[in-house]
């Protein structure tokens, strides 16, 4: 495996599947080639920065505005909670 | 930047893992007109579909605007609603419907979705990683840093509208590649390519402010 064919077969080695051969000339490349270690490194961090670092809040003033709105959005399409049964057609 | 952050939220909504019987049962309560169970079923989506149409458009209004015609959304379509998916993936699968239309908006001439009209939905030209060096930072330390997560945000934001879609829903949502393509109304094969090129771009532009300037590697593509 050449550099140029590890760059094409990424995905599916940073994603893990479970594809034997790619892993396994994908290991032996990246054994021998320092840059190419560390730029598969440099990848998952890069995901796991994005991935599990800093969720947004919502605004707290629209929070409220959409429990408000969804409430009489449901009111009107369904009436209160106890008014309203969904039967399958 | 309009949008807070929080070290909290997403943990437990991966659209990936086995629904749970709670939520089944929630929705079925919701199906039955409650609106309680309603609010129990979406109560932690609604910062991710918030956080999704934020990270795609970058305007906290626009935003509010997704968030709100999705929610309404499942309203519409709970009854017919096949749980087919989880709750977070489909209501992630409406939010960028919505988001997409909106996008669409600003963008009069070009179709975020349509056809790669530009050659680069395939693997020949994917740009070699240039600047390569070992991260002097851990990710905790860059996303505790308010400064870092701005660079964050700066990145994803410069990245191309089509690569930035498939990273969002990918990487950071973790839809499958099919559903990924389902919502972009892609092919897996351009999700994969475009989800490539997101990554290195990504990767090239973080490593240069991340990376430790006393260990630059030369790259040597040529080797085998």
């Amino acid at each position: 495996m050449t550099c140029e064919e590890l760059l094409k077969a990424l995905n599916d080695y940073v994603d893990g599947a479970e594809l034997a051969e790619i892993c396994e000339e994908f290991a032996q490349h990246l054994a021998g080639c320092n840059p190419c270690q560390v730029v598969v490194d440099n990848i998952r961090q890069t995901i796991t920065l994005y991935r599990d670092g800093y969720p947004y809040e919502m605004p707290k003033r629209f929070e409220e505005r959409l429990t408000q709105s969804l409430q009489s959005r449901w009111e009107e399409k369904f009436g209160t909670s106890t008014e309203y049964r969904f039967r399958p057609e | 930047m309009d949008g807070k952050v929080s070290m909290t939220g997403k943990a437990e909504l991966g659209s990936q893992r086995p629904r749970e019987s709670t939520e089944i049962e929630l929705l079925h309560r919701a199906k039955n007109g409650d609106f309680h169970a309603f609010q129990s079923l979406i109560s932690g989506l609604q910062p991710r579909v918030y956080g999704l149409a934020f990270r795609i458009l970058h305007q906290s209004q626009d935003a509010e605007d997704v968030t709100q015609q999705t929610f309404m959304s499942l309203i519409e379509h709970l009854a017919s609603f096949r749980e087919e998916s989880s709750v977070a993936t489909w209501a992630l699968k409406i939010a960028t419907n919505h988001a997409l239309k909106i996008l669409r908006k600003r963008r009069t001439v070009t179709m975020v979705s349509m056809t790669d009209m530009t050659g680069e939905d395939n693997y020949s030209d994917v740009p070699h990683p240039e600047f390569i060096a070992p991260w002097s930072q851990t990710a905790e330390v860059i996303v505790a840093r308010s400064e870092f997560r701005a660079e964050l945000d700066e990145a994803l934001r410069e990245l191309d509208d089509k690569y930035r879609l498939v990273f969002v829903l990918r990487d950071i949502e973790e839809l499958s590649v099919r559903e990924t393509a389902e919502a972009l109304d892609l092919t897996e094969s351009t999700v994969k390519v475009r989800l490539l090129r997101a990554r290195l771009a990504l990767r090239e532009r973080l490593t240069k402010k991340f990376g430790d300037a006393m260990q630059v590697m030369i790259p040597d593509h040529n080797h085998s």
